[in-house]
């Protein structure tokens, strides 16, 4: 057994006359699949126009990219992390997954997943926690998309020993030193956001592509609510439309108005009318078409119409 | 001497690519990756210490190799392997190990013989290593 250690073997690498001389395009975007994707992001999104056009554009240069390596012209990764911002219920989530979808497909991520985290999956509760409750996280989200909802929470500039300070020093190490394994999306409101990158230069400088989400035209969030109920096999009535339309423009108007999920809450609050109304009213057998239709009392009923929301819980007799 | 144990031993040092390629078969055959080090060289040391806890839903192996890397940085000259754990009833066992990591110089082995009853000798091995505590057998 006498042996003398042995040195790593240098793999042959590829020659230089080995790299294509001309590129295509087109082939190589239907080759990718990205076609695919974006196709899908315009027939599943409604509206969002701006930031569909900022992720074609993030499609082209990624592919562009993705030949001028394969001719030798570019080495570097590029900076993939991504800023969204945008009022609730904007549609930020479902967009990233489209991207991490996206980027899987052009190769920049490995596998492609989306693992969303918020600062309490970040940042721990007592000193030594937050590292490795860190790094769990990072090391989970390899390979594919890292987002952070409501970013701005991991800054607390009121707190000086909190420590969501540390949880962003790792984040950015490894967002720097670990740009091949993953890209981090950081998301939330755009006031706040801004302020956010105000006192973290460090985030500011390592994020390259910054996409707004604008908020939902009325008409828009109809068809939402339009595309939401046939998901599940339901559908409005022609009064129940028109009803679906005022209190879009009347919830509008109201606090916490959170775009396409505040739609969505609105909708399994009228199913449930819509249940309690054919269990109470129903003689005899209900065909397909009575379970499936939400008739415009449903929509009717709602606190939007009565004053709006958090008034009437005041007018409600106080307990004795 | 090189130490010869788990698999891949008999090749050449593995490059962190090859711990990636490695450990993702591992991931994509549903198995728990762990790193583990460890200063004690014999074959029968079957426990070695556990770098951080098993990887169980890990779908890259860049942790991996990022865990590796992180092991090397505090005890690089130590013995490091990274090993899968298959749960899957019937087999609840470690399925890979291969070193990822050792130290620069590896003494080697010497054998051990032990007087018994009546001309009987009993023959063991032991690492030169071993003849310095804990932390300060490689240097």
């Amino acid at each position: 057994m006498t042996e003398t250690p042995q040195t790593e073997t240098e793999l042959p690498r590829p020659e230089r006359s080995q790299r294509p001389a001309t590129v295509d395009l087109a082939a190589a975007f239907e080759e990718s699949g990205v076609r695919e994707v974006l196709a899908e992001l315009d027939a599943t999104m409604i509206g969002l126009a701006p930031v569909k056009a900022r992720i074609r554009e993030t499609a082209a240069l990624l592919l562009v990219d993705k030949a001028r390596r394969q001719m030798g012209l570019a080495t570097e990764t590029p900076t993939l992390h991504m800023s969204f911002t945008g009022n609730p219920g904007t549609g930020k989530t479902t967009v990233a997954l489209k991207m991490a979808d996206l980027l899987h497909r052009l190769g920049y991520v490995r596998k492609g997943h989306l693992v969303t985290v918020t600062r309490d999956d970040l940042v721990g509760q007592y000193i030594g926690h937050t590292a490795p409750k860190t790094k769990e996280v990072l090391k989970k989200a390899m390979g594919g998309v890292l987002f952070i909802d409501e970013a701005y929470y991991l800054y607390r500039p009121e707190n000086e020993r909190d420590y969501g300070q540390e949880a962003i020093e790792i984040l950015l190490q490894v967002m720097e030193n670990n740009r091949d394994d993953l890209v981090v999306i950081l998301a939330g409101y755009a006031d706040r956001m801004d302020r956010f990158f105000e006192s973290n230069p460090g985030f500011r400088s390592r994020i390259a592509h910054h996409i707004e989400f604008p908020d939902y035209s009325d008409d828009e969030l109809l068809q939402i609510s339009q595309i939401m109920l046939g998901a599940q096999n339901y559908a409005f009535d022609e009064g129940a439309r028109a009803t679906m339309a005022a209190y879009i423009a009347a919830r509008r108007r109201q606090p916490h108005f959170a775009n396409a999920r505040s739609i969505r809450n609105a909708l399994d609050r009228a199913r449930l009318r819509q249940a309690n109304r054919l269990f109470n009213e129903a003689r005899g057998p209900l065909g397909a078409e009575e379970l499936s239709t939400i008739t415009e009392s449903d929509l009717r009923a709602s606190r939007v119409f009565h004053g709006g929301l958090g008034t009437d819980r005041r007018l409600q007799p106080a307990a004795e | 001497m090189r130490l010869r144990q788990g698999q891949f031993s008999f090749l050449p040092d593995l490059t962190d690519d090859d711990i990636h390629a490695q450990a993702q078969y591992a991931i994509d055959k549903g198995w728990a990756v762990s790193v583990e080090y460890t200063d004690d060289p014999h074959p029968r040391n079957t426990y070695w210490e556990m770098w951080g806890h098993p990887m169980f839903d890990n779908r890259d192996a860049a942790a991996v190799v990022f865990e590796v890397n992180e092991c090397r940085k505090a005890h690089g000259g130590k013995y490091i392997r990274v090993i899968a754990f298959d749960s899957s009833a019937g087999w609840e066992s470690i399925r890979m190990s291969f070193i990822a990591g050792r130290p620069a110089e590896e003494p080697g082995f010497r054998v051990v013989r032990q007087e018994g009853e009546g001309r009987i000798v009993r023959y063991t091995i032991e690492s030169y290593a071993m003849r310095e505590p804990e932390g300060r057998r490689y240097a």
